[in-house]
């Protein structure tokens, strides 16, 4: 048996991680066509390369059909209920930050943080008949951080895409998204609330609890730890 | 553990239990609207209770307890007064725990009485008493009624009241408002820039979502009278933090409740409501000078519940959720009633933790 490595299959994240292994020994490389998603690792034996949609990593290694994988800590901690027992966090990799933020319209002037948030989200559900609605794809992460925090009366709704634009749309109050520079909120007119950093995220090696590891795959998972360490 | 079968048989006894004291069969449905339970408790209640949908209805939740599907029905349909059992599984949604069940069964009993809340809660807990005399349990009750009585007395403005009776249930964003409102906490910097602003200020930012300019105006219009009240005095909130530490045996819990309405003259009624809860039990033969009383019990996670509460718990297994639980609820049937209102008081048991700790004592 060998171990499995999962990686992002496209784009920016992909090549990043190539680039963040390639400087610790190891080339990652796609084999075949530019469509197909199959891979290999050089530098070190016993290790096969698996590339797949960065959302589907998490599971993978809840599954313990991969051994280790690369994504981001957000996508982890949303997918992965009790997420430090199914995974191990080997490596933050330094790239691919991005924070799960809750912000607002910047012309709430009245509304700098939670507190706010909280007192305005009564008067709102008494005056409008509804709660107010916080636009998002991180369903978990977000209630839970909000029933912590003890905010009520808001109410999450599902956003897959373009979330910066459903304020202006008026299919929801305010959102709970991913941002990297801030750029994307303040040109859809948001701000981001002062204590309402939900989550820091960046693309993390994570090593799954869950698959099965043979004598040589424990031997291979030792060498390949030296050599993340240099 | 107990076998599905035995639990399932100990469910049809205690159900008959609670026939026989007057109580009327009901068997909700196990798919509730999930409209009803969110707008009860919010988005909290998705970590908590199953979802499910189809094209037709929208989404469902599977029930997580009884008393909201009890509550509607007598509320649609109920003579008055009323007395329900009911015996069925619940469903609670587990996203951390995986050692906690996700479903089990529950036995409940409930009263809809107008004539005597005392003697209908000392009914209730006596009842569910007597079913938990041979297992090593200890009950503890509370009272929500003395929490709201308290914070409807404070002297400052309906507006805080109104803020802190929202969180009543939610311990630790009440101790905040608290602490705003007793300038405990200094004004942050943000918020005193903006209160050092006079007139309309809003416009700076494009105007987008249903939120609108007016909306921040009349907040920011009640942000600036509030800054010009007195913080809530020094006293008052001494008391309410005394009395939300009370925590003794019945005969002393009174005593030092007593001593707090001096400062809080607002909770005598729902002291005088405990007093005859207090009588009202003694009379059903509960031994009320070794029952332990505890101010802020249900303040976590029973909230629908707004006077008394109650609940048994295994001596030696603090790691089992309680055995019986149960409380009045009032304002609940407001809620759900349309219109309609009635005092309601119930509790439910668990019967595979009865049997579970029987099976240890043996």
């Amino acid at each position: 048996m060998s171990l499995k490595l999962g990686v992002p299959s496209k784009g920016r994240l992909m090549e990043k991680t190539f680039d963040w292994f390639a400087k610790r020994g190891l080339t990652l490389s796609r084999t075949g066509s530019d469509r197909e998603y199959a891979g290999r690792v050089d530098g070190i034996d016993g290790i096969e390369l698996v590339l797949l949609s960065a959302g589907e990593i998490p599971r993978e290694l809840a599954a313990g059909r991969i051994h280790l994988g690369v994504t981001g800590t957000d996508l982890v901690h949303e997918k992965l209920p009790r997420w430090e027992q199914q995974v191990e966090e080997v490596a933050p990799m330094g790239f691919g930050y991005a924070d799960l933020v809750l912000a607002v319209p910047q012309f709430w002037i009245d509304v700098e943080g939670l507190d706010d948030l909280d007192a305005v989200s009564a008067r709102f559900r008494a005056k409008h008949g509804h709660r107010m609605r916080i636009a998002t794809k991180y369903h978990r992460l977000v209630r839970e951080f909000l029933t912590d925090a003890g905010v009520a009366d808001y109410q999450l709704v599902d956003s897959q895409g373009a979330t910066e634009g459903t304020v202006k749309n008026e299919t929801a109050e305010m959102i709970a998204d991913i941002t990297t520079t801030g750029d994307t909120l303040r040109a859809n007119h948001l701000k981001i609330l002062g204590d309402g950093l939900v989550l820091k995220s960046q693309a993390t090696l994570w090593r799954s609890r869950i698959a099965p590891y043979e004598t040589t795959d424990k031997a291979t998972l030792n060498a390949f730890r030296d050599m993340l360490q240099g | 553990m107990a076998n599905p079968s035995e639990i399932l048989a100990r469910a049809q006894r205690l159900r008959m239990t609670f026939e026989t004291a007057g109580a009327q069969v009901v068997e909700p449905p196990v798919l509730q609207s999930a409209e009803t339970l969110l707008d009860l408790y919010g988005e909290d209640i998705r970590a908590r209770a199953y979802v499910t949908s189809d094209a037709l209805r929208g989404e469902q939740m599977l029930r997580p307890d009884f008393t909201v599907p009890v509550v509607e029905m007598h509320m649609r349909q109920g003579a008055e007064p009323a007395r329900y059992t009911y015996a069925g599984e619940v469903f609670r949604r587990q996203e951390h725990d995986p050692d906690r069940a996700n479903e089990y069964v529950q036995v409940g009993y409930e009263v809809f009485d107008r004539d005597n809340p005392a003697a209908a809660d000392a009914e209730v807990f006596a009842l569910i008493a007597m079913q938990m005399r041979a297992l090593p349990v200890r009950a503890a009750c509370g009272d929500i009624g003395i929490l709201l009585a308290a914070v409807q007395g404070l002297k400052t403005s309906e507006l805080r009241k109104a803020a802190l009776m929202r969180h009543i249930w939610r311990p630790r964003r009440f101790k905040a408002l608290l602490d705003r409102f007793s300038g405990r906490l200094p004004v942050p910097e943000h918020r005193q820039k903006l209160l050092s602003t006079e007139g309309p200020i809003s416009g700076s930012a494009p105007d987008i979502g249903k939120r609108r300019a007016a909306d921040i105006d009349d907040r920011v219009a009640a942000l600036r009278a509030d800054a010009l009240l007195p913080p809530i005095s020094e006293n008052e909130i001494l008391a309410l933090e005394t009395l939300l530490a009370v925590r003794e045996t019945i005969p002393f819990a009174v005593e030092q409740l007593r001593d707090v309405a001096v400062d809080l003259p607002s909770i005598t009624p729902a002291l005088q409501r405990l007093d005859a809860r207090v009588a009202a039990l003694r009379a059903r033969g509960i031994d009320v000078d070794d029952l332990d009383f505890e101010a802020s019990y249900g303040r976590t996670s029973m909230e629908y519940y707004d006077g008394f509460v109650f609940g048994f718990h295994a001596n030696q297994r603090p790691d089992l959720p309680p055995i019986a639980t149960g409380g009045r609820y009032d304002a609940l049937t407001r809620h759900l009633g349309q219109g309609g209102e009635i005092p309601a008081v119930g509790g439910v048991l668990r019967p595979d933790l009865m049997l579970l700790l029987e099976e240890g004592a043996q």
